[in-house]
């Protein structure tokens, strides 16, 4: 029998931070879910109670989404996120059912301390553009439309917002536990937004025609303790290392989070530059560099073609994979690609599942649909791109933030992914049928801050250093 | 795969063009009688043109269509203008600013999401805006304007509806709440939910009773407003120079025999205005509306310069106006190749004279046609009347002209 049959309700179920007490939650409730833990990845686990729930496992983001399309029944995922979407695509497709209280978070809009702009009186009355990071754009939209701000830039973000202000960006909209952790990064609210917790989100569709009881009854009852939030008290102030050394940095620079992050640092190594605490993370996301008037940050490379574009920061070690995003997005933007650093080579695919009849983009395009072929990706504007320049019409983009190989085959039918050496792909029994292009890890510039008098000796300095990683270290 | 209209759009067919180019004409007409001259801005504009305005209210805001253009790397967002005004402002800061007085008009579409899709997320709008004038006799020009406007396009019964967004602001401002409470509260009142009259009643049962009042009074003469005075002056402060205002308009709007009705809670949605805000409705119908925004050319970036408009909406003009005649029309019955040339003489003789004339390419019933021209038979053009089923033979296209015309007279 096919697991389509089966199924009864679906299900998604949020990766991360909640993954744990959701858990906890659903074998309260007597819906024990096999591999859903932090180190399974399993992207659908069971439930030996109810072999008629499907469940998948999401990044938080994409479960607003999910339900709001209608893919899934239900869901959970923190509250901001499922206000992320409404607040700026009205729907009624989403119903809010319960807020679990777990995983409490105030969405807080942040300045840096030392900006002299800590108040929402002194940001309405401020001349230029304020220059906002959020991972929630749209909920920082709403917030500037509602406060009135003259002028403001909104730079959606992948991570690590905390970091920018005050060189980088002048606001950032995050979530925090308390203000206290705020506070440790060297930032004050200026505004608390919105507070949320886990909470149990319902397609209206399903709830109108499909018999959920079995898990409405149980979920929205039930209270799992409470969790015991780690206190800020005693955190030293990690912004305060990094600022007491240098008020006023002349270049920039942004290095890679994640599992480009130990590249990077032999690369640096090599080229003979000592980052201090990037590898470690001790100090937060800003390490210290042995060279004068340089500032690091350490952010996610998604978002840092944007940043560089902008002139937040002026150097960033990044993928070509999302320079190419990018550009494909804004043609124009000023950031283009200074060196190829050689590392972190990844070939970007085409990807559907083994047992779709196709091998190539050419068949995918013949191939007889009722319906718009459903594309996901990370890599937006590259889906785009391949979309239009291979006539893959009707289609639709569905964006997503990581963990995307689990969209296939339920909830898309073609998957535009990074791979270095396919095996993850082969194990989620998918295929490749066509490669876009290569990505490896790449320094990345901006002309028209490159051509600037105050910066441009100093930059093609740290470029020349930055080459030398390229060559094997001499014998000496 | 059917592809759809967009959710919230609407196709403007032949017959509502038709009602739509009489209005647009009608109204180019009386505008450019007045001294007005026509403009168009751009349906592309920056986002901040209307956030540093800082005078669109969050709500009209949230409902911007905006967007990332190709270009837009550095977050700068565009929209489909929201408003008419505002890049009108803009438009004369760029290029009329040391004009003492000037005259604009528009004729243009507006965008802003509407939940349901039910009703249009395009809505057409013809605007007039004098810059430059401060005195209250600007403001009549305008409701004047407005007013022939209508009637020439055959609406005759349009009521007037006075308010006043000065003495709206001179009576919240008395209520001491922060300039944020203020903001958000107006920005209830004047998107129309009078509900929150009633969280104003345990702050302040006072104000709550006097705008109330306010609001439930009606009147239509100038003599009303000297009664608001009395009521009013001695517990509100600052009212004087908005009640001035508003009795000299009502004298001259009197003087000139023009009905009005004085009703402050009709001066919702007033956004920018500073001064009086004035309706003009069928019944229920708003057909439009405007008033005095002398702060808003200052917002974006001008001199302090003094200013008044109005829209009227034709969207809601068209319910009302009947379809305008269409011209006689006439079928022409093509010999062969060789008889084209004479053919397209004889049509551009006839469209000349102000007919519309149409081919038959072998298809066409000569339904809807009050000739049809067979110019296929040897002998000459074959011409038949279909009212009066008259025929005739006419051996040159001078002389068909003149066959239709007297026809046409019979």
């Amino acid at each position: 029998m096919d697991w389509r049959d089966r199924v009864q309700v679906k299900i998604a179920l949020p990766k991360g931070e909640l993954q744990e007490r959701t858990a906890a939650l659903m074998g309260k409730a007597g819906f024990a879910i096999d591999e859903y833990s932090e180190g399974s990845r399993s992207y659908r686990p069971q439930c030996e109670e109810y072999p008629g729930l499907f469940t998948k496992v999401f990044q938080e983001k994409d479960i607003a989404i999910q339900l709001a399309i209608g893919n899934y029944d239900l869901g959970i995922c923190r509250l901001d996120w499922v206000e992320e979407l409404l607040v700026k695509y009205h729907s009624d497709a989403l119903v809010k059912i319960a807020d679990l209280g777990y995983g409490k978070r105030s969405l807080y809009a942040a300045v840096a301390g030392s900006s002299g702009e800590e108040s929402l009186e002194s940001l309405r009355s401020r001349s230029e553009s304020l220059r906002i990071v959020s991972e929630y754009p749209n909920l920082s939209e709403s917030f500037a439309l509602k406060q009135r701000l003259r002028r403001f830039q909104i730079f959606p973000a992948w991570g690590a917002v905390g970091v920018y202000p005050p060189e980088n960006a002048d606001m950032a909209v995050m979530t925090e536990t308390s203000p206290d952790w705020l506070r440790v990064q060297g930032l004050v609210p200026v505004a608390s937004i919105l507070e949320s917790s886990a909470c149990l989100v319902a397609n209206r569709n399903s709830l109108e025609r499909k018999d959920l009881s079995r898990l409405l009854s149980t979920i929205s009852s039930i209270r799992i303790g409470k969790q015991r939030d780690k206190s800020a008290a005693g955190v030293e102030l990690e912004a305060d290392l990094q600022r007491s050394s240098m008020e006023q940095p002349v270049i920039s620079i942004a290095l890679p989070d994640g599992h480009q992050r130990p590249h990077t640092v032999d690369f640096l190594n090599r080229a003979g530059l000592e980052v201090d605490g990037y590898n470690t993370g001790k100090m937060g996301n800003r390490p210290r560099i042995a060279l004068d008037g340089v500032m690091v940050k350490v952010v996610r490379p998604q978002d840092m073609p944007l940043h560089v574009a902008n002139g937040n920061f002026d150097l960033a070690v990044t993928g070509r994979d999302w320079l190419l995003d990018h550009r494909f997005r804004f043609p124009s933007s000023p950031v283009e690609e200074l060196l190829e650093l050689g590392f972190g080579r990844v070939r970007i695919v085409a990807v559907v599942t083994q047992d779709m009849p196709v091998s190539s983009t050419a068949d995918l395009r013949k191939l007889n649909r009722t319906s718009a072929l459903r594309v996901a990706s990370e890599y937006t504007n590259i889906a785009d791109k391949y979309v239009n320049d291979n006539h893959l019409t009707p289609c639709k983009i569905i964006p997503t933030w990581g963990a995307s190989e689990a969209f296939l085959p339920e909830d898309a039918d073609v998957l535009i992914e990074n791979t270095e050496t396919g095996s993850t792909i082969a194990k989620h029994k998918l295929k490749i049928i066509d490669t876009l292009f290569e990505s490896c890890a790449c320094l990345i510039g901006s002309p028209n801050t490159l051509k600037r008098p105050d910066k441009s000796e100093k930059a093609s300095q740290i470029i020349d250093i930055i080459r030398r990683g390229l060559e094997p270290r001499p014998v000496t | 795969m059917k592809v759809s209209r967009c959710k919230g759009t609407r196709d403007l067919m032949p017959q509502d063009m038709a009602r739509f180019r009489k209005i647009e004409a009608e109204i180019r007409n009386c505008c450019l009688g007045w001294g007005y001259r026509e403009v168009r801005t751009p349906v592309l504009e920056y986002l901040h043109l209307f956030t540093s305005a800082g005078t669109l209210s969050p709500d009209m805001l949230g409902r911007v269509y905006s967007f990332l253009d190709w270009d837009g790397w550095s977050g700068e967002r565009v929209v489909l203008r929201p408003d008419g005004t505002i890049p009108i402002a803009r438009l004369y800061v760029e290029n009329f600013q040391d004009t003492p007085i000037t005259r604009l008009f528009y004729v243009e579409n507006m965008f802003a999401f509407e939940g349901t899709g039910e009703e249009s997320r395009e809505r057409w709008q013809c605007g007039a805006e004098l810059i430059g004038g401060s005195k209250p006799e600007g403001d009549v020009e305008l409701i004047s304007l407005a007013l022939e406007a209508l009637g020439t396009m055959g609406i005759d019964r349009t009521e007037i509806r006075l308010a006043h967004a000065g003495l709206l602001k001179t009576f919240f401002e008395g209520l001491g709440f922060s300039g944020e409470e203020e903001a958000a509260f107006l920005d209830q009142v004047f998107s129309g939910n009078l509900d929150v009259l009633g969280d104003l009643r345990e702050r302040s049962p006072e104000a709550e009773k006097q705008l109330q009042l306010l609001f439930n009074l009606k009147g239509s003469t100038p003599g009303f407003v000297e009664n608001i005075k009395s009521v009013f002056s001695s517990s509100v402060s600052g009212l004087e120079p908005s009640l001035k205002e508003l009795a000299r308009i009502a004298r001259m709007l009197t003087g000139l025999g023009f009905d009005y009705q004085i009703d402050f809670a009709s001066g919702r949605n007033f956004e920018y205005y500073t001064g009086i805000i004035f309706g003009f409705y069928t019944g229920e119908r708003r057909l439009g509306g405007g008033g005095r925004y002398d702060e808003l050319i200052p917002l974006v970036g001008g001199k302090d310069m003094r200013a008044s408009g109005f829209a009227l909406y034709l969207d809601e003009l068209m319910n009302l106006i009947e379809e305008p005649a269409e011209r006689e029309r006439i079928l022409v019955r093509v010999k062969n190749e060789e008889g084209l040339k004479d053919c397209l003489e004889a049509a551009r003789l006839l469209r000349d004279a102000g007919y519309i004339v149409e081919f038959d390419l072998g298809v066409e019933e000569a339904v809807g046609f009050r000739w049809v021209v067979d110019m296929r038979c040897s002998e000459g053009t074959e011409i038949i009347d279909q009212v009066s089923g008259e025929k005739s033979l006419s051996a040159s296209p001078d002389e068909l002209l003149k066959w239709i015309g007297e026809t046409e007279c019979r």
